[in-house]
């Protein structure tokens, strides 16, 4: 790895978006109106704020989603257009793309957070006891996460169709069996079981456990699955790593 | 391997999908050469020049390039391969292309803009890449590599569907290059391009028909251009 490659590989990233004013608006406004409509659609009804239930899932959830369709898309277009080939000819480590990928879309990412958290504890009144940095924290731990599945599932797609088709075969299930809808231990012994090996089922704890602290502290357990997002995106990752061959036939 | 060899290809078999599609080629590249790899689609130019840039899986053979096997880390900034499909970024301005995979070989603006003049764009290098016409992305794509003045250039059909005036000033730039003392190794159908080269490969259904300079290969089959030689070699072999 080189520094000057990876930050070359960042610049070219946020070159592009910045060339695709309409992708970036998505990215970053998406995210608010989806938690505004959360808001409105239940603001008629009494009881329990709907933006205090489902809101840190909310911010868990989208950058987790959003990075994943960028950097599967992205990745796939780079494999399909010769360029991943190209750098690979030259002197770029792997690592060097990886990581310069990922710099970038963390970037994107803080943006992104920093909207929706301000929307919802600032204009909606969405309740968090721990402190605002660790939600901004987890929600990129969650966008690394969606970095890395993306680049690992960009080597299994052929086309950019089959790339958009893995984000209901891989986000919707674990978004099912995270706790958001019902809680864990309700669920059959399986999907209990499966939904303590997925990665969303922890960011998702995560920021709950942000919203759950009290006096500007996380609630306990908070740290270790910030842990366990990180540490199975490295895995995911460093398995990805391995899809980008220098060597294809 | 003679000392200014730059490329040294031996026996080199190349296995794809299960079948072998190189059946042992032989073929070497020296320092201020221009070498063209001539022959019909299909016929394995493209396996060739990607096994010698060292992207091709399943090679077996010996390929030394600059004195090292293909595709090491040592020999890898000083490489240049141009693919047939424009391998750059179309969303980027042929500048934007260039500083990128300037900036992965270390290479500063300078070179940036007399790489962009050398394929006539210094004009248009603030143009979108994907709204330029077909033949602007090839040379955008060509410009790429010549970045940082390879010592070996691998250029896969680099004039296809260009018109005749910019092929002939292409092939200007493939002669000057090697007068620079590049080895430059294209590939192409077009059997008149070949004439140009100081030695040519003739390559069918994974096999080189014969190597040697363009008058010698007529020369031998008793033939007015290249493509009547190539057609008397393949006669030859079928007798």
């Amino acid at each position: 790895m080189t520094p000057r490659i990876t930050l070359a590989v960042t610049r070219r990233v946020l070159q592009q978006l910045r060339r695709d004013p309409r992708t970036v608006a998505l990215m970053l406004f998406v995210p608010c109106l989806i938690l505004l409509l959360l808001w409105w659609v239940f603001s008629e009804l009494p009881g329990r704020d709907m933006v205090d239930s489902f809101g840190p899932a909310l911010i868990a959830f989208m950058p987790f989603t959003v990075m994943f369709i960028v950097t599967s898309i992205t990745m796939l277009r780079e494999r399909t257009a010769g360029t991943l080939e190209r750098m690979l000819a030259m002197p770029t480590g792997r690592a060097d793309i990886l990581i310069g990928y990922a710099l970038a879309l963390v970037a994107v990412c803080l943006v992104q957070a920093t909207l929706v958290i301000g929307l919802g504890v600032g204009f909606l009144g969405m309740d968090v006891g721990g402190p605002l940095w660790a939600l901004l924290l987890v929600a990129l731990a969650d966008s690394f996460l969606g970095t890395a599945l993306g680049l690992a599932v960009s080597a299994f797609a052929r086309t950019e169709f089959q790339a958009v088709q893995f984000m209901p075969a891989l986000v919707l299930p674990q978004l099912l069996l995270c706790g958001l809808f019902i809680p864990r231990d309700t669920m059959p012994d399986l999907a209990r079981a499966v939904s303590e090996v997925l990665p969303l089922t922890y960011a998702i704890d995560a920021m709950k456990g942000v919203q759950a602290g009290v006096d500007g502290q996380v609630a306990t357990g908070t740290w270790t699955d910030l842990l366990v997002v990180v540490a199975i995106a490295v895995v995911v990752l460093g398995l990805g790593t391995f899809t980008l061959r220098r060597q294809t036939d | 391997m003679a000392p200014d060899d730059v490329v040294e290809v031996a026996d080199l078999r190349v296995t794809r999908g299960g079948a072998e599609v190189l059946h042992g080629i032989d073929l070497t590249v020296g320092a201020g050469e221009l070498v063209g790899i001539v022959g019909p689609s299909g016929g394995g130019k493209s396996t060739l020049m990607r096994a010698i840039v060292g992207v091709q899986a399943n090679v077996r053979g010996e390929i030394t390039v600059l004195g090292q096997p293909a595709g090491s880390p040592s020999v890898r900034g000083r490489v240049g391969y141009v693919t047939q499909a424009p391998s750059i970024y179309d969303d980027l301005t042929a500048r934007q292309n260039l500083e990128f995979f300037g900036a992965v070989l270390g290479v500063g603006p300078d070179e940036v803009q007399s790489a962009l003049a050398t394929v006539d764009l210094a004009e248009a290098g603030d143009q979108v890449v994907g709204s330029m016409s077909g033949g602007q992305q090839s040379r955008v794509s060509l410009a790429t590599a010549l970045l940082g003045s390879p010592d070996l250039l691998v250029l896969d059909e680099p004039t296809v569907g260009l018109d005749p005036v910019l092929r002939r000033s292409l092939w200007g730039t493939f002669r000057a290059l090697a007068a620079a003392g590049a080895a430059v190794l294209v590939s192409t159908h077009v059997m008149d391009e070949a004439e140009r080269c100081d030695r040519i490969a003739l390559l069918r259904a994974g096999r080189v028909l014969a190597t040697g300079t363009p008058a010698g290969l007529r020369e031998r089959t008793s033939a007015d251009t290249v493509e009547q030689a190539f057609l008397a070699l393949i006669d030859e072999v079928a007798a």
